[in-house]
């Protein structure tokens, strides 16, 4: 479990790091040494002890971080954080949740009392002792998504579901891989995915659509996405793409090693009870090619997937301009030997 | 399959000469998982040989963990399932129930909710009702009923001024026109009950000028009856005998032939099976499959879908 947190940050001079261990733990999302556009479902929460699907809401050395990267977010941009007024419940449900999930999986770290409707919290990493009335907004600081999520890493979809769709009117999103809550609130499935690529073609998101409305409380599930980012930044969002898409252009191949980063998103879906709203955390993983590369499975397979994708998929992770630098890169850790199946390292 | 817990049943309380109200407990008494209103649950029930899941409705309070309780209705033709709760369980039976999933929820956005029941389609409601309370929602409940004696939401109904009751034996028929017309802008209107209460809402709401995201009908449906048939399981070359009042994925979990499944309604998609060969036709019951797909033949959903014809070989 861990006990220590890292002092780091993911702007300005960007001193996030992995430990060795965190590194190992690191969920590597390509299970072969190919990748194409699919719906990978897996059930959540399920996995080895120690990796990041133990449990329902991984608690790693960067918790303390990513929560102070997200107020100084919040505090430039609030509307980051949005709850249509019909999501206060899904909300409180939310809330129950993730409250339960830490302090059960952490209980180091995290405490829940409960007496009828008063509640009593404690989050040790934060320093938070909150004693409050559930179901009563006006008992906690902010309303109980905001509350909750100020506490909890990566970002957060409220999923209404009505008119056989599922619509996105509410939530938390400071770390978002290029999509913006401003732009997407109150919209439904198929209009916040409209930009991937092929999917549409495949008749995927129906599938998707469909396997999402079915998804029952008790029976969450996972699945991994991923992208590239120049430099540890969480908040790589449309609003601020002035500040972190010229970063792009200082990749060298001197550099590339530790400032390219593999972004993995797990992305976990859940029925809430009293709302029978869909939650969406989108947790974000960041490590750089070197440290993906100290595990030498990964280093083969990360160099031969990068290498063999399809153009159009380059386009849309949005690393086109340093393709050829990441690649030349990795061959040096691709001896040609055979990759063991599965995505953990040997 | 969806996650099921072994529950104990607590309580049984006649309704009415055909309808019957159970309680479920956990043996533990550990507490059960809340739920909304509108959400069912599908209860398994051994029955002489042959292992038959039926989805019922919540009808107790959905923030109340500490039971599940349902009403049955007794068919005394077709599926057996309802026989077999009124004739073989009793208390301190113990029973498989799933998770509770909701095909029928409240829509949080309406400025006021109009509840339709008739006769057995109360059960929804009746947990529905609770969460409004709870909420503090406007709403008002209207339960039509052949007779005093049938109508067994009678004895589960809050007596309140929202709850109206209209029994058709005492000359009082429920108008769904009327009900709706003149409610305030923003109102939505839920339905269930039996087709023609169903189709008489839908229209007088779309005379009305309703949207149609206001109108909500269960959807929620049973598997059909219909002749009985075969289909051969492509790995064995067993084959498979579907009685009339049974669906192929009962016949299929009968013969210990493994599929997977969730809703059992034709909506999750979940039990999803390939098709070999096929000679004949698919009587598609399902939300599922696209029209293409359909057409084609190469997929069936067991949960709902039938078969005519010579021969339907099965991917499994
Ligand atoms: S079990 Fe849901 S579609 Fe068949």
């Amino acid at each position: 479990m861990t006990k220590h947190f890292n002092d780091e940050t993911f702007r300005g001079d960007y001193t996030y790091y992995n430990s060795p261990e965190a590194i190992r733990r690191f969920p590597f999302p390509f299970d072969r040494d190919s990748y194409m556009y699919s719906v990978n479902i897996e059930q959540h929460p399920g996995g080895p002890a120690g990796s990041p699907f133990e449990y329902a809401f991984d608690v790693d050395e960067h918790y303390v971080a990513e929560m102070k990267d997200r107020a100084i977010t919040l505090a430039e941009d609030p509307l980051r954080c949005q709850s249509l007024p019909h999501m206060e419940l899904a909300g409180w449900d939310l809330l129950e949740l993730i409250m339960e999930a830490k302090a059960r999986d952490y209980p180091d770290l995290f405490g829940l009392h409960k007496d009828g409707d008063r509640w009593h919290w404690i989050n040790r990493p934060l320093r938070i002792d909150q004693r409050f009335t559930f179901l009563d907004a006006t008992t906690l600081p902010y309303g109980p998504m905001e509350y909750i999520t100020r506490q909890a890493q990566g970002d957060f979809a409220l999923l209404h579901e009505r008119e056989g769709n599922l619509w996105m009117d509410a939530g938390m999103v400071t770390s978002q891989a290029d999509w913006s809550l401003d732009f997407d609130v109150g919209m439904n499935f198929f209009e916040w995915h409209a930009p991937v690529p092929k999917a549409k073609k495949m008749g995927v998101f129906d599938k998707a659509l469909k396997f999402l409305l079915a998804v029952q409380q008790g029976q969450a599930y996972r699945r991994l996405n991923w992208t590239m980012t120049v430099n540890p930044r969480l908040d790589t969002s449309p609003e601020n793409y002035h500040k972190w898409g010229p970063e792009k252009r200082t990749i060298t191949p001197q550099n590339v090693g530790r400032k390219q980063f593999l972004r993995v998103e797990l992305q976990s879906f859940w029925r809430l009870p009293r709302s029978n709203a869909i939650v969406f955390p989108i947790r974000c993983y960041l490590a750089c090619l070197d440290d993906l590369a100290s595990q030498p499975k990964w280093g083969r397979r990360l160099h031969r997937v990068l290498r063999d994708l399809d153009p159009v998929l380059v386009e849309y992770k949005g690393f086109a301009v340093n393709r050829d630098i990441i690649v030349a890169h990795l061959a040096r850790y691709d001896d040609g030997a055979p990759t063991s199946p599965g995505i953990f390292p040997d | 399959m969806s996650r099921q817990m072994l529950l104990r049943v607590t309580e049984v309380e006649p309704l009415t000469p055909l309808v019957t109200r159970f309680r479920f407990e956990h043996p533990e008494r550990a507490a059960l998982p809340l739920f909304s209103g509108g959400a069912h649950v599908v209860v398994e029930m051994p029955d002489d040989g042959v292992l038959r899941r039926n989805a019922y409705s919540l009808i107790s309070d959905p923030y109340d963990g500490s039971g599940y309780e349902i009403a049955v209705r007794r068919e005394d033709t077709g599926r057996g399932g309802s026989r077999f709760m009124h004739g073989q369980v009793a208390t301190g039976t113990d029973l498989r129930v799933s998770l509770p999933l909701n095909l029928f929820a409240l829509d949080p956005r309406a400025k006021k909710h109009v509840l339709i029941a008739g006769g057995i389609g109360i059960t929804p409601f009746l947990a529905q009702l609770r969460q409004l309370e709870r909420l503090q929602q406007p709403y008002e409940l209207h339960y039509a009923a052949r007779s005093q004696a049938e109508a067994a939401g009678l004895k589960l109904l809050p007596q309140t001024a929202q709850v109206h009751v209209h029994i058709s034996e005492n000359g009082d028929r429920m108008d769904p026109g009327a009900l709706l017309e003149g409610q305030p802008i923003g109102t939505h209107a839920y339905v269930c009950g039996p087709e023609g209460l169903i189709a008489a809402v839908m229209d007088a709401g779309a005379r009305l000028g309703w949207p149609p995201s206001a109108l909500h009908a269960e959807a929620f449906a049973a598997p059909p009856p219909g002749e009985a048939f075969r289909v051969t399981i492509g790995s064995t070359g067993a084959e498979i005998e579907v009685g009339p009042h049974q669906s192929l994925l009962e016949a299929l979990e009968a013969a210990e032939v493994e599929v997977d499944w969730s809703c059992r309604g034709g909506a999750c998609g979940r039990c999803e099976t390939g098709v070999r060969a096929c000679h004949g036709r698919i009587e598609h019951h399902d939300h599922w499959l696209s029209p293409e797909e359909r057409a084609a033949q190469t997929k069936i959903m067991p949960c709902m879908s039938r078969f005519r014809g010579d021969r339907l070989v099965l991917d499994l």
